[in-house]
C-alpha cells in the first residue's frame, strides 16, 4: 500500500475518533485528505468502501448510525472505548513469560504480530522484564497455514488446502476439512478436524500444508463434537499408546536409551540384562531397538521379533553400491 | 488486504508507544518494534502530516527530536494502543499454550495468569478451547528447571549425558550458554569443559544434572559463536552422506537438516553431513528395511556389517515361518 493510502487511512481513523457524532460519506470526503484526489463521485465510493473494510479487517471498531431520527443517510464514528485497550497490569512473572512467548515465533508474520502486541501491552500500562538472554523457546514453523487456520477454526468455517502426506506420494493432495480445533505438542502444530472427502475425523500437521488455507462458506457452519478431546486426537495420531510389553535381553552397560524407558531391569550373570519395555507399535519398537545393532536382542513378543529379523536380513543383504 | 497489514496498524502502535515512552532514541524505537531506523524516521514524517480535520498546526500531531531521541505530543485521539488484533492476541496466547508444553521452562502458574488477562484482553477473538497444547513433555520438568535456572543464573553445570551414537554415558561440567526448544526437544548450548570446546546438549538426554557452586566461565569467542539457532552446524569436514528412503521413511528429511532433498521412483534421495561414523552406522540400523546409505561406501558396508553381527544373536530361523 502506498504511504498516501497509509495517511489517507490514519487521517480517516483520527477524524472517526474525534467525532462524537457519526460523520456521512459525504462530509468524510469533505474533511478527510486524500478523498480530494479521488476523480468521480464512483471512484470515491469504491475507495470508501475499500477503507472501511480494511479498517474493519485491523480490528477497528467502525460504527454505522445516525445522528437522529431525520438523517436518512448513515454516518459513520469510532467510539473510543471500544477502540482503545483497556489499561493493563501484569504481575513481573507474568510479564516474564509474555515476553517469553513472543519470541518463539519462527515466522516473520507471526513475529511482527507478536512484536506488535507487546508494544501495545506496553502501551496499556504493562511493564516488560528484561529476559535472560540465554532461554530460547521455539515452536515450529508453520509459513501461512497457522493464523489462516486458526481464523477458520475460530470463525466455524469449512477449509480448504493442500496438504503433502507424510508416507505418501510426495504431491500434495487437495483437502478439504471441518476445523475443530489446534494442538501444540512437542513444539509441532496440529490442526484436528473433520475430513469431508474422507468422511471421519482427521490430524494434520500444520508444517505439511502447502500454501495458504482458504476458508470457505458460512462462518459458524462447522461445530465442534460435545466432548471433543483435541490433545486425544494429537496423541494418537503422533503414537500408538503403548498397549503391550516388550521382553529385551540388553548387553550389561549398553542400551542406555531403552534402559530409561524400561519399567523392570533385571541383571543377568552373563552380562546380559533382561529389560521389559512398553511399547505401541511394532514397527516403532523396531525402529527403537534397531540402532543399538548386536547389544540389543528382542525376545518377545515373536512379531516383534520377526520384524526386527526381516529388517536386519534386509539391510545385511543390501548389494555393496 | 495487502500491506496495510504491516504498515497502519504499526503505526497505530507507533504513536502509543512514543507518547508513552518520550525522549527515546529513534534506534531503540526501530528496535523495539523489529524494523529498521530508516523505517521508524519514514513512519515519523508520516505521522508528522496527520492529525485532526482542518489540519493546521494545532491539530497535526507533533513529532519532537531531541538529537537523536523523539517524543510525540499533540496526539491524544490514537494515545491509546488499538485493542489486541486477532493475529496478534493469537500470536501471544498460541505461543503462551505452546510455552505450556515444556513444563520447567517458565512457570505455569505464571502462564495461566497471563493467558487469562490476554484472553481477557482479546475480547473473544481468540478462544483458548480451539488452542490446546498437548503437555507430553520429552524431557524430565525438575532437568529442564535445574538448567534453566544456572543459565540465566550464570552457574556451572555438572552432568551425566547419555551418547547415543556410541551408547555411553559420560560425566562432564558445562558452562551454559543458552537453552533452546526445536521440534519438542529442549537443547543446552554450554561450553563443555571436558572437550574445551562448545557443544549442544539434549537434555532427554542429560541422566543427571546438578548445579555446581562455580560461576559459569564461558570464553567472549564462544558466546558469540552459540548464538546460531540450528541444532547441528554442519563443519567443512563433516562426511557427506545419501540416503534413498522409502516413503515410509521420508521423516527422516523434515527431521534432520539435509543437504539436498529429491524425489525419485521409490521415495526420497536426501544427502546429510555427519560428524560421527557410529553416528551413520545408527542410523542406518535404524532405517534398517525402510532407507540405505548409499554413499560413502565404507559407512554403507559398516552398517551391513552390524546387521550381520546383530543377526547373530538371533537363531538362524527367527523370524521366518
Amino acid at each position: 500500500m502506498s504511504a498516501r493510502r497509509t495517511e489517507r487511512l490514519l487521517n480517516l481513523v483520527i477524524c472517526l475518533l474525534a467525532s462524537r457524532s457519526f460523520l456521512t460519506a459525504e462530509r468524510i470526503r469533505e474533511i478527510v485528505p486524500g478523498y480530494d484526489e479521488t476523480p468521480s463521485d464512483e471512484a470515491f465510493k469504491r475507495a470508501f468502501e475499500r477503507d472501511k473494510e480494511d479498517l474493519r479487517d485491523l480490528g477497528i471498531p467502525l460504527e454505522t448510525g445516525t445522528n437522529s431520527a431525520f438523517d436518512d443517510e448513515p454516518g459513520y464514528r469510532i467510539a473510543r472505548g471500544d477502540y482503545a485497550l483497556p489499561p493493563l497490569t501484569f504481575e513481573p512473572d507474568e510479564a516474564a513469560a509474555v515476553g517469553l512467548a513472543a519470541r518463539m515465533w519462527t515466522t516473520a508474520a507471526m513475529g511482527s504480530a507478536a512484536t506488535r502486541a507487546l508494544r501495545k501491552l506496553e502501551a496499556a500500562g504493562v511493564e516488560l522484564v528484561a529476559l535472560p538472554d540465554g532461554l530460547q523457546p521455539r515452536v515450529e514453523a508453520t509459513g501461512a497455514a497457522f493464523p489462516a487456520l486458526a481464523a477458520a477454526v475460530h470463525e466455524g468455517r469449512l477449509v480448504t488446502f493442500d496438504y503433502r502426506t507424510g508416507a505418501g506420494t510426495g504431491e500434495p493432495a487437495r483437502r478439504t476439512v471441518e476445523p475443530w480445533g489446534l494442538v501444540v505438542r512437542r513444539g509441532r502444530w496440529y490442526l484436528v478436524g473433520h475430513d469431508r472427502d474422507r468422511a471421519d475425523t482427521r490430524v494434520f500437521r500444520l508444517s505439511r500444508v502447502v500454501g495458504t488455507p482458504r476458508a470457505t462458506g458460512p462462518a459458524g457452519a462447522v461445530t465442534r463434537p460435545a466432548g471433543l478431546d483435541l490433545t486425544g486426537a494429537v496423541a494418537s495420531y503422533d503414537a500408538a499408546a503403548p498397549g503391550a510389553t516388550a521382553v529385551l535381553r540388553v548387553r550389561s552397560g549398553r542400551g542406555l536409551g531403552l534402559r530409561r524407558q524400561a519399567t523392570e531391569v533385571a541383571t543377568g550373570a552373563d552380562g546380559w540384562d533382561t529389560l521389559k519395555l512398553p511399547f505401541g507399535d511394532t514397527e516403532r519398537l523396531a525402529d527403537q531397538v534397531l540402532p543399538y545393532g548386536a547389544d540389543v536382542v528382542v525376545v518377545e513378543p515373536a512379531e516383534a521379533v520377526e520384524v526386527v529379523v526381516g529388517r536386519l536380513r534386509a539391510l545385511a543383504a543390501e548389494a555393496a553400491s | 488486504m495487502s500491506g496495510a497489514t504491516d504498515h497502519l496498524p504499526r503505526l497505530l502502535a507507533l504513536v502509543p508507544w512514543i507518547v508513552s515512552h518520550p525522549d527515546t532514541p529513534v534506534g531503540d524505537v526501530a528496535r523495539q518494534f523489529g524494523v529498521t531506523e530508516e523505517q521508524i524516521r519514514k513512519d515519523l514524517d508520516l505521522l508528522f502530516v496527520c492529525g485532526l480535520p482542518g489540519y493546521g498546526p494545532g491539530d497535526l500531531m507533533e513529532v519532537v527530536y531531541d538529537g537523536d531521541r523523539v517524543s510525540m505530543s499533540n496526539a491524544d485521539t490514537i494515545s491509546k494502543p488499538l485493542r489486541l488484533a486477532p493475529d496478534e492476541a493469537l500470536a501471544l496466547i498460541a505461543a503462551l499454550r505452546a510455552l505450556l508444553g515444556t513444563p520447567g521452562l517458565v512457570e505455569t502458574g505464571a502462564v495461566d495468569r497471563a493467558l487469562a488477562k490476554l484472553e481477557d484482553a482479546a475480547g473473544g477473538h481468540v478462544a483458548g478451547a480451539e488452542l490446546a497444547v498437548a503437555a507430553d513433555p520429552t524431557v524430565a520438568p525438575d532437568v529442564v528447571q535445574t538448567v534453566r535456572d544456572a543459565t540465566t543464573a550464570g552457574r556451572r553445570l555438572r552432568m551425566r549425558y547419555w551418547v547415543p551414537a556410541r551408547d555411553e554415558a559420560t560425566e562432564r561440567d558445562v558452562d551454559p550458554i543458552r537453552v533452546f526448544t526445536s521440534g519438542g526437544a529442549v537443547y543446552l548450548v554450554g561450553w563443555c569443559r571436558s572437550v574445551d570446546d562448545v557443544r549442544t546438549f539434549r537434555l532427554d538426554r542429560a541422566l543427571d544434572v546438578e548445579v555446581l557452586d562455580v560461576p559459569a566461565d564461558v570464553p567472549e569467542e564462544a558466546r558469540e559463536r552459540a548464538h546460531d539457532d540450528r541444532v547441528f552446524t554442519p563443519a567443512a569436514d563433516d562426511r557427506l552422506v545419501t540416503l534413498e528412503l522409502s516413503d515410509r521413511a521420508r521423516w527422516v528429511a523434515d527431521y534432520y537438516p539435509c543437504e539436498s532433498v529429491q524425489e525419485s521412483a521409490g521415495g526420497l534421495v536426501v544427502t546429510m553431513r555427519a560428524r560421527d561414523d557410529a553416528w551413520v552406522r545408527r542410523l542406518a540400523l535404524s532405517l534398517a528395511g525402510v532407507a540405505r546409505v548409499t554413499e560413502p561406501a565404507d559407512l554403507a558396508a559398516a552398517a551391513r556389517d552390524a546387521a550381520r553381527a546383530a543377526l547373530g544373536a538371533y537363531a538362524p530361523d527367527a523370524g521366518s515361518d
